[in-house]
C-alpha cells in the first residue's frame, strides 16, 4: 500500500476516473495549463489532453452552469472551485439547478456532476475566502455533501463522488493537502452516506468531519495519555447522506457525546447531529451533548487570532472533559 | 420530607390527611410518614391554606424534598424553576411538615415539578441523566436515593453502576443475587416469592451488616444467680400492686437496664464510642433495649438512665414498648443511645450474644432465668435459678479485661439487687 498526500490522493482518483470513464472531465480555474491553484490536478492536461481538462473563466456561475448542462447531457464533470467560498455566486446554478433538476424533471434527468475544492478556514485568506459551506449545502435535499479528512477517505469518496448519478459536493481542506497517509493500489471507493469509526473506545464519542477529526483524533490522544480516558472518534466523512446508525451506535456504546466541526456553531452540521442523537438515544445519554466549532464570527484575518478561532486540540480537550465530568 | 431519624435518608408518604385548598392551623396533622425506623404524624407547622400537595401518597422522597406548600389562599405554589433560597422571604414558601416532638428544623425548600423521579433536597427534581435513569430501572434503584457525582450533583450512570455493584450497603433497594431455591412442590410451607421490604427492614439489614462488617466484635459471657432478684421483684411487685390506679409491675428487664445503667457507672469504660481516632466517652448513660415488632425490631432510647430509678425506669420503658408496637416513637425517643440491652429470656433462650448497636461499644444480650442444679459455697448441690448474660464488645473500645469487670459489677448488682438501691 502506497503512503501518499491527501492531495496526491486526490488526484489519483480523478486520474483513475478520467482513464475508467470517457465521460469525466476536468475543468475549473487554472486546472489544466496551471496544474491546479493548488496542483491538485497537477500533470492530467499533459496525460489527457485539453478536451479532457479544461480551464475556465473566472466565472464560477458561468462555468458551474456549463458543468451543470453537461452532466445532464451525459457527461460526468467534476468542477474545481479554487475555494468553496467562490460557490456561493454560482449558488443559484449549485442549489436550484443542479439540487432539483431529477426531481422536477420526474427523475428524467440526472446530474452527476462533482464540484470539489478546498473549504476551510485556518490559512490566514481572510473572511471571504474561508467559507465552509458543508451545512449550507447539505441542507438542501437533492445535494450529496462529503467531507474527507484522510488521503483514504480523500480517494475513496471522490471516486464514489464521480460515479454517483447526483450532485455530489466534495469539501477539501488546503491544510491536509500535505498530510500523508496509506492509499490501497487497487480500485475502490468509500461509498457516500457511510461514516467511519477512526478511533475506538468506552467513555465518549467524538463525532468530527473533515479536519477536525485529525484535531479529534490527537485530542483522543492526550485524553487517553493525560486523562485516562477512552475516546471513540467518529468521522462522518459524509454529510449528506448522514450516517445515522454509526453515529448512534458509538453513543449507544460510549454515553456521551462531544461534537467538534470547524465550521460556525449557528445552524452547524453538529446542531443536526446533536438533534438526532437527543431525538433517537435519548435515554442513552449519560450528560448532555457538547460542542465545539470556531467561534462565531467571520473568519478573522489575524492568523494568531483565527489559530483560536478554530477547534484545537487544548479546546476539544478542554470540553471533552466537560462532558466527562 | 422532614429527616425523622438519625439514619433516615428517604421518608414514605404513607397517607395524606389534606386536600389542596384546605385550610389548616397549626398543629393539624397533615399525614403520616413512613421512615426507617417508624410510621411518624405530619403536624403542622404553619398555619394558612394547602396551596399545593407535591408527593403523592405512597411515594417514597429524599429528607428535604418537599412534600407541600402551605400559604396564603389563591397564592400560587411555587414552581421548581422559583426555588427560593432558605431565608427567602416568598410569601408562599414550601415547607416540609414537622413531626410533633422532633427537633427537626424547617427547611423551605422548592417543589418538584411533577415527573416520575423524587425531588432533591435543593428542591429541585433530582437531576438524573437518561441513561441514569435508564440504568436505575433496569437495577430497580431509585436515583433519587442516590448520590450524583455528576455536574451540579447528576445522578450519572456512574453511580448507579456503583449503586448496583454494591447492593447491600449503598443500595438498600437494590437487588442481591440470591440463589435460588427449588420451588416447593405445592405443598410449601409459605409461597415462594420475593418479598419486599419496608424502611424498618432496609436499616435493621445496613446498620446490623455494616456493625458486623466494621465493628470487632468480641464476646463475654457470666452465669448470674438470679434467685435474689427474683424475689425481690416477687415482693416489690406484691406491694406495687397495692398502690391501685399507680400500680406498676416491674419486670426483669426493668431490673437489668438499672443494673446496667448501675454497672456502667462503676466502669464507665463501656460506656463510650469509637470515634475514628478518638475513643469518646460518654457522661450519661442513655440506655437503649430492643422491641421486637411483627415485622422487625426497634431500640428505643431511655435518656440519663444513670439518674433514673428503676420506678421511672420501668414506667418509661412500658411508655416505649407501647409507643414502638404502635409505631409512634419520635426518632428522638430512637437516636442517641450510649448502651445496648436486648434480651430472648422470654423465649426461653439461654445465652446468645447480640450484634453492636452502633456507636455503642457493647450490647448485653439476657437469657432466660431458668432452674437448674449447682454447687453452692458450701459444696452442695441444690437447684438454682440461673440467668446467662453476655457481653459483645468493640474491642477497639473495650478490651476483655474491662468488659469482664462491667459483666462481674452486673453480676454483683443482680445478685445483690440491693445495691440498685444507692
Amino acid at each position: 500500500m502506497a503512503v501518499i498526500s491527501y492531495r496526491e490522493a486526490l488526484r489519483a482518483a480523478m486520474r483513475e476516473e478520467l482513464k475508467r470513464d470517457d465521460k469525466v472531465v476536468i475543468m475549473g480555474e487554472e486546472v489544466a495549463q496551471f496544474n491546479g491553484a493548488y496542483k491538485v490536478t497537477e500533470g492530467l492536461l499533459k496525460e489527457f489532453g485539453p478536451k479532457r481538462v479544461v480551464d475556465t473563466p473566472i466565472s464560477e456561475a458561468g462555468f458551474i452552469g456549463l458543468g451543470i448542462g453537461a452532466s445532464m447531457l451525459g457527461i460526468r464533470p467534476v468542477m474545481e472551485l479554487m475555494f468553496w467560498s467562490f460557490s456561493y455566486v454560482a449558488f443559484d446554478q449549485i442549489v436550484n439547478n443542479a439540487g432539483n433538476i431529477r426531481y422536477m424533471s420526474g427523475g428524467l434527468i440526472n446530474c452527476p456532476i462533482v464540484i470539489r475544492g478546498p473549504a476551510n478556514g485556518g490559512t490566514n485568506v481572510g473572511a471571504t475566502h474561508s467559507h465552509t459551506p458543508e451545512a449550507i449545502l447539505a441542507s438542501h435535499p437533492g445535494i450529496k455533501v462529503v467531507c474527507p479528512a484522510t488521503p483514504y477517505d480523500a480517494k475513496g469518496l471522490l471516486k464514489a463522488a464521480i460515479r454517483d448519478n447526483d450532485p455530489v459536493y466534495v469539501m477539501e481542506n488546503t491544510i491536509l493537502y500535505n498530510d500523508k497517509g496509506e492509499v490501497p493500489d487497487e480500485d475502490y471507493i468509500v461509498p457516500l452516506g457511510v461514516a467511519d469509526v477512526k478511533r475506538e473506545g468506552i467513555d465518549l464519542t467524538i463525532v468530527a468531519h473533515g479536519r477536525a477529526v485529525i484535531t479529534s483524533l490527537k485530542a483522543a490522544e492526550i485524553l487517553e495519555q493525560e486523562h485516562g480516558v477512552s475516546v471513540e472518534v467518529v468521522d462522518l466523512r459524509s454529510i449528506r447522506p448522514l450516517d445515522e446508525e454509526t453515529i448512534l451506535a458509538s453513543v449507544r456504546k460510549t454515553h456521551r457525546a462531544l461534537l467538534v466541526e470547524e465550521n460556525k456553531p449557528f445552524c452547524g452540521v453538529d446542531a443536526q447531529v446533536a438533534y438526532l442523537i437527543q431525538s433517537k438515544a435519548f435515554d442513552e445519554l449519560d450528560a448532555p451533548i457538547h460542542r465545539v466549532s470556531s467561534i462565531d464570527a467571520p473568519q478573522i484575518y489575524c492568523k494568531r487570532m483565527e489559530d483560536q478561532q478554530l477547534p484545537d486540540v487544548n479546546r476539544v480537550v478542554r470540553e471533552a472533559l466537560k462532558v466527562l465530568a | 420530607m422532614p429527616k425523622l431519624s438519625d439514619t433516615m435518608s428517604v421518608g414514605t408518604l404513607v397517607k395524606w390527611n389534606i386536600k389542596e385548598g384546605q385550610v389548616v392551623a397549626f398543629g393539624d396533622i397533615l399525614g403520616e410518614v413512613e421512615t426507617d425506623k417508624a410510621t411518624m404524624e405530619l403536624s403542622c407547622t404553619v398555619p394558612g391554606t394547602i396551596l399545593k400537595i407535591y408527593a403523592p401518597a405512597g411515594s417514597q422522597l429524599p429528607v428535604g424534598a418537599p412534600i407541600c406548600a402551605i400559604g396564603k389562599k389563591g397564592e400560587a405554589a411555587p414552581e421548581p424553576s422559583a426555588a427560593p433560597a432558605p431565608k427567602a422571604a416568598a410569601p408562599a414558601t414550601a415547607v416540609p411538615a414537622i413531626p410533633e416532638k422532633t427537633d427537626v428544623s424547617c427547611i423551605p425548600a422548592a417543589p418538584a415539578s411533577s415527573g416520575s423521579v423524587a425531588p432533591q433536597s435543593d428542591g429541585s427534581r433530582t437531576k438524573a441523566s437518561p441513561y441514569a435513569k435508564r440504568m436505575a430501572e433496569k437495577a430497580a434503584l431509585n436515583v433519587a436515593a442516590l448520590a450524583g457525582s455528576g455536574p451540579g450533583g447528576r445522578v450519572v450512570g456512574r453511580d448507579v453502576a456503583a449503586a448496583a455493584s454494591a447492593p447491600a450497603v449503598a443500595a438498600p433497594s437494590g437487588p442481591l443475587n440470591v440463589a435460588v431455591a427449588p420451588p416447593a412442590d405445592g405443598k410449601g410451607i409459605q409461597p415462594d416469592a420475593d418479598v419486599p421490604v419496608g424502611g424498618m427492614r432496609q436499616t435493621i439489614a445496613r446498620r446490623l451488616l455494616e456493625s458486623k462488617i466494621t465493628v470487632p466484635h468480641f464476646y463475654l459471657e457470666v452465669e448470674v444467680d438470679a434467685a435474689p432478684l427474683m424475689a425481690m421483684r416477687e415482693s416489690l411487685n406484691k406491694r406495687l400492686a397495692d398502690a391501685g390506679a399507680d400500680a406498676i409491675k416491674l419486670s426483669v428487664n426493668d431490673f437489668i437496664l438499672k443494673a446496667s445503667a448501675e454497672a456502667l457507672r462503676r466502669v464507665p469504660a463501656v460506656n463510650a464510642s469509637w470515634a475514628g481516632t478518638s475513643i469518646r466517652t460518654h457522661g450519661a448513660v442513655h440506655l437503649s433495649f430492643g422491641v421486637a415488632l411483627e415485622d422487625g425490631l426497634v431500640t428505643p432510647v431511655i435518656r440519663d438512665a444513670h439518674a433514673k430509678t428503676l420506678k421511672d425506669i420501668a414506667v418509661e420503658a412500658k411508655s416505649l414498648i407501647g409507643k414502638a408496637r404502635s409505631k409512634k416513637l419520635t426518632p428522638n425517643e430512637m437516636s442517641g443511645s450510649t448502651f445496648t440491652v436486648t434480651n430472648l429470656g422470654m423465649y426461653g433462650v439461654t445465652g446468645f450474644f447480640g450484634i453492636i448497636n452502633v456507636p455503642n461499644a457493647a450490647i448485653l444480650s439476657v437469657g432466660a432465668t431458668i432452674k437448674k442444679p449447682v454447687v453452692d459455697a458450701q459444696d452442695r448441690l441444690v437447684i438454682g435459678h440461673r440467668m446467662v448474660i453476655g457481653l459483645s464488645g468493640d474491642h477497639r473500645v473495650v478490651d476483655g479485661a474491662n468488659g469482664a469487670q462491667f459483666l462481674q459489677a452486673l453480676k454483683q448488682l443482680l445478685e445483690e439487687p440491693a445495691l440498685m438501691l444507692i
